[in-house]
């Protein structure tokens, strides 16, 4: 009697001692990106994987006094944080690499932080890999999916291979996050503790000097549930307009490009698709115009419903696409805004 | 952290030999690569890397000193920077592995990290913003870490003065950013940086003449022993071809059936 209760205590007392190890172990950080104040949507998606690793998950926002203040209404809700951290100065106003990464290398060690999550965006490719070489690690990027604490998953050869890979050496595992890969975490029930972070000086000589965003009433092209892209075959920046717009506004799509279509200067490189643009997974990608090279399709073969309009019946992208149309464009885009704009 | 203005810019560019873009690539048995037995070529971002270095003293011919462009992997590696050397750099360094060694970015940026030091007056890296074959686009941030050097990535456009300033466009989500800063410097190159040319046959000729330094890790003293273990590589899932419609209006029929529209 006295033997099995002692038993059941000692297994006990190591069972919740190896729970206690791990939660020790795993404590995320998330890279709460924002500008002007306003958090990138992209981040919530490296919240709901930081919560995949286990253990304690923290965010911290960076920027301007005023930019900090502004994100902080509305992150302290972002259900799953524990508590956000706060750096606030005028150096940190545009994201500058050199100077951010000098705090996110301090931040890590004194807060025992083991994972730092961010999404895969123009911001996360360029401020990790410096913060990677800062600290010595490796540089975990893109990831679709994770096991545990140490086990990624990521696309390579643009997307034509999965590579699964465990990170067992490096002490802080550094990665970005495949926005579309992962559900967004909810922006409401979290009640996080801020905590402010002092700056940490930089020696950089690295100035902003401007910025040109191309201003958009349609939807985001990262965050788009639709998007209609064009390709070559659109012909010129003008009938890429007159052609693609209208769809894109029956749709209520964003407007996406293959790379010939931006390299021939119909349409803005923001606007591109593939590996070496936006990696796109809405609910309906709609390719006109466009052949399917492995570079595009890279960016957009993850969307749930794909449709080509394509003369060409034996386009590569027709091997891909749920539901083809075999039609000169000119003719099939406007006869298919007339169909949709009568459905309404 | 670094002596002086630059005068004269001495350009390091690294190159990367990898699965030609084109190729439609394969998984090996044992699920742990790709069939690397078909056509190589250099990284497209490196092509572009090469280039802009190539134009800077076309363009300015007093400011660049010199062009060294460095390649980390095995014996076929030297093709690809005999390519650097036909595109117009002047010597190049290979730093020889055995083949199918995986040299990971880190271990990349570690040892251009050597070979800036050994050098003592490099003052601009140039880079692709990614190789095509890892997807990683982290080797010019992490070298830029691990030498507290200012970066310029995903550089559009790029102008140095004699003063050693440097103005980068560079492409970010939703548009352009323009920045400002001074040499020594990392730059990487997006797409639109430029549009590489092609090595004439005179300059093939005229590159083989150029000077390799062949060095291996140990010379560098670095070991280039992975930190992260491939547990597999597979195929992505197979998207199967929904077939065909003949009109607008049956198109139409398959978005209301999927209920998209």
């Amino acid at each position: 009697m006295l033997f099995r209760s002692a038993a059941r205590t000692s297994r006990i007392a190591s069972s919740s001692l190896s729970t206690l190890s791990q939660r020790r172990l795993a404590s995320s950080l998330v890279f709460l990106e924002q500008k002007g104040g306003k958090l990138n949507d992209g981040s919530l998606t490296a919240v709901t994987a930081a919560q995949q690793v286990g253990g304690d998950v923290a965010g911290i926002v960076i920027g301007s006094k005023a930019d900090v203040d502004g994100v902080l209404a509305q992150v302290k809700s972002i259900n799953g944080l524990s508590k956000i951290y706060a750096a606030a100065d005028e150096a940190y106003a545009n994201g500058i690499a050199e100077n951010v990464t000098p705090l996110l290398a301090s931040v890590i060690p004194s807060k025992s932080i083991t994972h730092l999550f961010g999404a895969h965006s123009a911001a996360g490719k360029n401020i990790f890999p410096r913060l990677a070489g800062a600290l010595d690690v490796s540089m975990i990027s893109d990831i679709v999916a994770l096991e545990g604490e140490d086990t990624f998953t990521r696309p390579i050869y643009a997307g034509n291979a999965i590579l699964k890979l465990k990170s067992s050496k490096d002490a802080v595992k550094i990665v970005t996050v495949r926005t579309t890969a992962f559900s967004k975490a909810s922006t409401e029930g979290g009640s996080a503790a801020v905590e402010e972070v002092a700056p940490v000086a930089s020696d950089s000589n690295t100035k902003f000097v401007s910025e040109e965003i191309v201003v958009s009433s349609r939807p985001d092209l990262g965050s788009a549930s639709k998007v209609v892209s064009g390709g070559r075959a659109l012909k010129s920046k003008e009938s890429f307009e007159s052609v693609l717009d209208p769809l894109a506004d029956a749709l209520g799509a964003a407007v996406g490009a293959s790379r010939a279509a931006v390299d021939a200067g119909y349409a803005d490189n923001s606007l591109q698709v593939g590996q070496t643009g936006k990696v796109v997974a809405p609910e309906l990608y709609v390719a006109v115009g466009i052949s399917g090279a492995i570079q595009h399709l890279a960016g957009m073969k993850e969307s749930k419903l794909i449709v080509a309009i394509n003369k060409d019946a034996d386009a590569p992208i027709f091997q891909i696409a749920d539901v083809g149309l075999v039609a000169d464009l000119f003719d099939a885009v406007p006869e298919l805004v007339k169909e949709l704009e009568a459905q309404k | 952290m670094h002596p002086s203005r630059p005068s004269l810019v001495h350009i390091l560019v690294p190159v990367k030999r990898a699965i030609d873009y084109a190729v439609k690539i394969r998984i090996a048995p044992g699920n742990k690569g790709v069939d690397t037995s078909v056509k190589h070529s250099m990284n497209p971002f490196d092509e572009i890397a090469v280039e802009e270095a190539v134009r800077m003293r076309e363009k300015q011919g007093k400011l660049v000193e010199s062009i060294t462009a460095v390649s980390i992997g095995p014996p076929k590696a030297v093709d690809t920077i005999r390519t650097a050397l036909a595109m117009g750099a002047d010597s190049g360094i290979h730093i020889t592995v055995p083949e199918g060694t995986v040299v990971e970015p880190l271990a990349v940026a570690q040892a251009i990290k050597k070979l800036i030091e050994r050098s003592g007056n490099t003052d601009l890296v140039i880079l692709g913003k990614q190789a095509i074959d890892d997807d990683t686009g982290a080797t010019g941030g992490m070298l830029a870490g691990l030498t507290g050097w200012s970066q310029a990535a995903f550089a559009s456009k790029l102008g140095v003065s004699e003063d050693g300033k440097v103005e980068v466009t560079r492409e970010i989500d939703g548009g352009l950013e323009k920045i400002e800063s001074k040499l020594p410097l990392i730059l990487t190159t997006d797409l639109r940086l430029n549009e590489p040319r092609y090595a004439s046959l005179p300059n093939i000729m005229k590159a083989k003449k150029k000077k390799i330094e062949t060095l291996k890790p140990e010379d560098l003293g670095l070991d280039f022993t992975p930190r992260l273990e491939t547990i597999s590589v597979s195929a992505p899932a197979e998207r199967q071809g929904g077939g065909k419609v003949e009109t607008v209006a049956e198109l139409v029929s398959k978005l209301k059936e999927a209920g998209v529209i």
